[in-house]
């Protein structure tokens, strides 16, 4: 087939041919063509099959509120459903099939719905698939989920990337059509920095669909034209192939730009797509206005469009929808694509006005108060049946139908912020009522129609937006244009018994609103519900007026009074891989590597994410099968000897000032105002509530600073509620916080060797034997002949340990000369289970223990809460509830039966009672394998644990069945006198 | 340089730091610096003045600026709070060199480790950070600087030549992160 359909002139290239496949039919296009515009050049009008019934559907429009038209674009990887054939820019090698239809889109097996259609109605779900009640999720929701549905997905990941961005401007302008235009020239001639987005790949709006001149050349001259004087302008961006998502609050606005999706794949490195987050100063919305069609029995044939994409099609693509063509227009804008499709040659057979009054058209015959009734040709139009002011019917034959019920203008974006527009009964459509502060409206989409109030309006309200911000512009004088009003006489359906159809994309028919209307649904939200009208990826663009005039027809009350359904972004679709940007697979979130990252890797570490951090969970050895043999080793060679664990992650807070000892006696709930300088003391910290917080040790390295550390996960929220603390609670001590978490790299040195070890390390000038450095010491030290460093002995795995941390550009140096250094003392590297295995061993405190509803007193460390002073959480700590003799204690916990486990997470009940929550008794919080004692053992709160040592009590894991007997012991597991971590 | 036995490693993790050219702009990784916070303790301006005028010899850059006089660059990070930058060559204990000045009347705190440097030149530098952060870079003078977030990481940009050259200060764990957002990005547009 080649193009019968194509007509003279148009703004297509054709010394660029394009060879395209629909359905796996090879057909040819011109660069410039949409998919929809080729296929109508081909003589191709059946493009899709309707949602529920099935039924064969054409385009009906020329823009991006097309409703039927859908295909799957491209193969492969790269498929994309539900891609609108009226905007997608056709390229060499294009592939596009139908959507929803099997075998064939000529032969629809489910087309069966059509015929069964009187089941189907408006809320048939509701109605139809009640009972039996075990029905609905094993039968009827799969068979409707098969029988309905738009394209398909390729279920193969994205190859492509997509961008995310922002941009900032004093004006942005949302649509280039004349308004759009005659905006940014204003705009840009005035200096202003100036956004011009517009969703179609070419400037101009209508001005390119329209035979309309603007002073004295063709309107799609002009705005070439005008096109080439923006590009020149450094200060103004013009955006093509960008659509305005959303209006959000102060003048933020979506916008997505389809970068690469006219090319078969996007140049090496580029996004497919970008989203943009535009902060304007002033925002005009130029946006249109888009027609509206008149409902009729069976006027979803294929070949049936809006009369202005008819137009569309005539005057940009060069192609006709048919050879032989007819009018139905309730007003004068109709005609113009009766004058229009004549000039060009098509053989237009018929225009039937509404009107009785209307003005004539030398083309055709025309029909002034005459309705279309019916149409015919089920895979394409080939007959309409008109019923004549008389009263009369006559038939005629035709391939094309051009619609108009009049135009609406494109109001979404103004109320995004909730604001409902206005009815306007001169043109018979909403208009802007108000809109976001930053905002104002010219051309179509705000009822001004005709070119000349477009391009008047356009630099006017430019003007007055730039005034607003300060910046001085001035209207030139508005060229020459077309100036006629529109006339319309509202019109919204023709009475008929058939099935006439509001929105196509739901196949929701006027039956079916008033079937709506008479079961009680009479809100237009619940119409929208009720019926599906103006849902899916059209939106009920070309639906939405009709179907609620319809409405307010059947309710009696008027179409303002009947009111809109909410407008809500995104305007157009918007696929959720340009939501997801980069943020995807691996790059889902940032990564953060300990200073050790690049030595433990060569150490086969398996590592673990803990937040963003990267940290070696276990170093496996040749030879060792299961992690258990890799912990256990590690744990037991740390014990024996000597074992290093990056420890960077924990939080690091540099507290400064005067008064920053007594700003760390208010933070935490044990004394801190006299630690001595050189001395580390654990600190644990409440929240106001009198819950736990955190804990960690803080170290004074002089009279007025403080080095404290946090817990990995609430580095940062430690630093908050600091900052929080200083600024607001306490704004008259002198204090400075900063976070050095990640300037110091850190290192846990454990074991009975790790003096022997550091002294290796340590400087000579610096004495760190038990009598000079005691437990609990700190210092500002120099290691490996002269770096600074840091020296905290402190331990949380209950041996002889220190901390040493040195600058973090020397922390993979560092950790390769503290292994080297160790190697005579078999040192090891242990990570983050070891760690937690020594810990529980010690019953030291975790995440799991301090989780958000424990308290001081839970934790053993009632005592700790200072009353000889105040401090956060004191005060509320003292609560009743908090305080009751039967209160959870924090206790260690052992199987009776020593080859039993238990999990985490278990409850305790008491021996002779029920597994209930009643009965509830407390719940584990950590457990492991002990490979010192060679059992498992845990740590839980139990009610009154404290008192109940050497009791037995039952660990219940109703979840897995599991249950096993434990026995009550003290947490401390290992070394509960603390001899070894004071040797 | 200090006289140890210990080597460093570039925030990417390399004995020498990144240079990645991506059409016509230049990513590189910077380690040539020493970074350190200062800030004024209460009730001490006068001191803390006199000691800035000694050690810098410029007028404190207030929000959004930052300033340089000889080896420093400072720019300001909040409320009496400033970041100072200087060679790594000859200021690496650049905490003790400013304690030294300012003695009681500052809060100095060692940052070296805990940022990297990327510095961006080129014609590209805007369009690429249009693709990065919220901040109108381009609308960012010779000395601005600012506090904005890249891909969820918090960061400080100074512009050094305006649309032509900035330097972006991230955590040093998130380097790897960073550089991979910097240069995705780049390739979108250079």
């Amino acid at each position: 087939m080649t193009q019968n359909n194509r007509l003279e002139g148009g703004l297509i290239d054709r010394s660029k041919t394009l060879r395209f496949t629909f359905d796996g039919k090879t057909y040819q296009g011109h660069q410039g063509d949409t998919i929809a515009s080729a296929l109508l050049a081909n003589d191709v009008r059946l493009m899709g099959r309707s949602f529920k019934y099935h039924r064969p559907r054409g385009p009906l429009t020329a823009g991006s509120e097309e409703p039927n038209a859908l295909v799957e674009l491209r193969e492969g990887n790269r498929q994309e459903p539900n891609t609108r054939a009226t905007t997608a820019e056709l390229f060499d090698g294009l592939s596009a099939k139908s959507q929803n239809r099997w075998p064939s889109l000529s032969f629809d097996a489910m087309g069966v719905n059509d015929l069964l259609s009187p089941f189907f109605a408006a809320g048939f779900y509701y109605k139809t698939f009640m009972w039996p009640k075990a029905f609905w999720e094993k039968l009827y929701e799969p068979i409707i989920r098969r029988a309905a549905g738009l394209g398909s997905l390729s279920m193969e990941a994205d190859p492509d990337v997509y961008d995310k961005g922002f941009l900032h401007c004093d004006l942005l302008i949302i649509g280039a059509g004349p308004a759009g235009l005659s905006a940014a020239l204003t705009a840009g001639r005035a200096g202003a920095r100036v956004i011009l987005a517009e969703e179609d790949f070419l400037l101009g709006g209508r001005l390119n669909a329209e035979t309309f001149e603007i002073a004295g050349m063709a309107g799609h001259a002009w705005a070439a034209q005008t096109q080439a004087e923006l590009a020149s302008m450094d200060n103004v961006r013009i955006m093509t192939r960008t659509a305005i998502l959303g209006a959000f609050d102060h003048g933020i606005y979506g916008a997505l730009e389809r970068v690469s999706d006219h090319l078969a794949v996007p140049a090496a490195g580029k996004p497919r797509q970008t989203l943009w987050r535009i902060y304007a100063k002033r925002t005009m919305l130029c946006a249109g206005a888009v027609e509206r069609p008149i409902a009729f029995k069976n006027n979803d044939r294929p070949g049936i469009m809006l009369s202005g994409a008819l137009r569309t099609y005539a005057n940009r693509y060069a192609a006709a929808a048919g050879q032989t063509v007819a009018l139905f227009t309730n007003n004068d804008d109709g005609l113009r694509s009766a004058a229009d499709l004549a000039a060009k040659g098509v053989d237009v057979v018929a225009v039937i006005d509404t009107r009785a009054d209307g003005p004539s058209v030398q083309a055709g015959a025309h029909f002034k108060g005459a309705q279309v009734v019916d149409a015919g040709g089920k895979l394409g139009l080939n007959t309409i049946t008109i019923k004549l002011a008389n009263g009369q019917t006559t038939r005629i034959n035709c391939t094309a139908l051009g619609v108009s019920g009049g135009w609406n203008p494109n109001v979404h974006l103004t109320s995004h912020q909730r604001s409902t527009p206005k009815w306007d009964e001169k043109i018979a459509a909403f208009v802007p009522e108000s809109t976001p502060a930053e905002m104002s409206v010219a051309g179509a989409a705000n009822g001004d129609m005709s070119t000349h109030a477009a391009l008047a309006n356009g630099a006017k309200q430019a003007v007055t937006a730039l005034k607003d911000i300060g910046i001085k512009a001035t209207a030139g004088r508005t060229p020459k244009a077309e100036d006629e009003p529109i006339n319309v006489s509202p019109f919204w359906y023709v009475e008929h018994k058939g099935r006439a159809w509001v929105d196509q994309q739901n196949d929701v028919t006027v039956k079916d609103i008033k079937l709506s209307h008479q079961e009680g649904f009479r809100s237009v939200e619940h119409l929208k519900r009720y019926t599906t009208l103006g849902m899916a990826t059209d939106q009920g663009k070309t639906a939405n007026v009709p179907g609620l005039a319809i409405m307010a027809e059947m309710t009696g009350k008027s179409i303002p009074d009947t009111g809109t359904t909410m407008f809500r972004p995104p305007y157009a679709p918007t696929s959720f891989g340009a939501f997801a940007g980069r943020h995807r697979d691996e790059d889902f979130r940032p990564i953060r590597k300990t200073p050790s990252h690049k030595w433990a890797e060569e150490h086969d570490a398996v590592f673990v994410e803990t937040g963003m951090w990267l940290r070696a969970q276990w170093f496996p050895k040749p030879g060792e099968t299961h992690w258990r043999e890799s912990v256990d080793r590690e744990v037991l060679a740390t014990r024996k000897s000597v074992g290093i664990c990056d420890v960077t992650t924990l939080g690091k807070i540099d507290v400064q000032g005067t008064d920053a000892a007594t700003f760390l006696n208010r933070v935490y709930c044990n004394a801190f105002a006299k630690l001595a300088v050189g001395k580390t003391r654990y600190g644990l910290m409440l929240r106001e509530d009198g819950i736990a917080m955190d804990d960690g040790t803080t170290a004074r390295l002089s009279e007025n600073q403080f080095v404290m550390t946090t817990t990995t996960a609430n580095a940062v929220p430690v630093f908050r509620h600091l900052e929080f603390c200083r600024q607001c609670a306490w704004p008259d001590l002198d204090v400075q916080l900063i976070s050095t978490t990640e300037a110091w790299a850190q290192y846990a040195v454990a074991g009975p060797n790790s003096r022997k070890l550091l002294q290796k390390i340590v400087d000579k000038d610096f004495d760190i034997s038990n009598e000079e450095f005691p437990f609990m010491g700190c210092g500002e030290i120099t290691v490996c002949g002269g770096l600074r460093a840091r020296l905290f002995r402190i331990s949380f795995s209950g041996e002889l340990a220190f901390e040493i941390a040195v600058p973090t550009r020397y922390g993979d140096s560092m950790m390769r000369a503290l292994m080297e250094a160790g190697e005579e003392f078999d040192v090891v590297p242990y990570g983050t289970e070891a760690l937690g295995v020594m810990r529980i061993e010690k019953g030291h405190a975790a995440g799991n223990e301090l989780n958000g509803t424990t308290t001081a007193l839970n934790l053993g460390m009632g005592r700790m809460v200072s009353k000889k002073k105040d401090s956060i959480g004191s005060t509320l700590s003292e609560r009743e509830g908090l305080n009751q003799a039967d209160a959870l204690n924090l206790v260690g916990f052992k199987p009776v039966n020593s080859d039993e486990t238990f999990s985490a997470g278990s409850h305790f009940i008491n021996s002779d009672a029920q597994a209930n929550a009643a009965n509830d008794q407390g719940y584990m919080t950590s457990v492991c394998y002990s490979p010192n004692l060679g059992h498992t053992i845990g740590l839980g709160y139990l009610k009154d644990g404290a008192n109940r040592m050497g009791e037995t009590t039952r660990a219940v894991n109703p979840l897995m069945g599991e249950e096993t007997e434990v026995e009550i012991v003290s947490a401390h597991f290992i070394d509960p006198e603390g001899e070894r971590l004071r040797a | 340089m200090l006289k140890h036995s210990l080597k460093p490693l570039t925030p990417l993790g390399s004995d020498e730091p990144d240079s990645t050219v991506i059409g016509n702009l230049k990513i590189t990784e910077r380690d040539d610096f020493s970074f350190a916070s200062i800030a004024q303790r209460d009730g001490k301006s006068r001191p803390f003045a006199a000691a800035a005028k000694r050690a810098f010899n410029l007028k404190l850059p207030g929000p959004g600026q930052s300033a340089s006089n000889g080896d420093y660059t400072l720019f300001w990070s909040s409320p009496e709070q400033w970041f100072v930058e200087a060679p790594m060559a000859t200021h690496e204990d650049i905490a003790s060199i400013l304690k030294a000045e300012f003695e009681e009347s500052a809060s100095i705190t060692e940052q070296s480790g805990g940022w990297c440097r990327f510095d961006l030149e080129g014609d590209a530098s805007v369009s690429t950070l249009e693709r990065l952060c919220a901040v109108d870079t381009a609308m960012m003078t010779d000395q601005a600087a600012t506090r904005s977030v890249i891909e969820h990481i918090g960061v400080f940009i100074v512009c050094r030549s305006a649309g032509q050259y900035f330097s972006i200060y991230g955590p040093r764990s998130s380097a790897g992160s960073l550089h991979h957002a910097l240069v995705s990005a780049a390739k979108s547009v250079a």
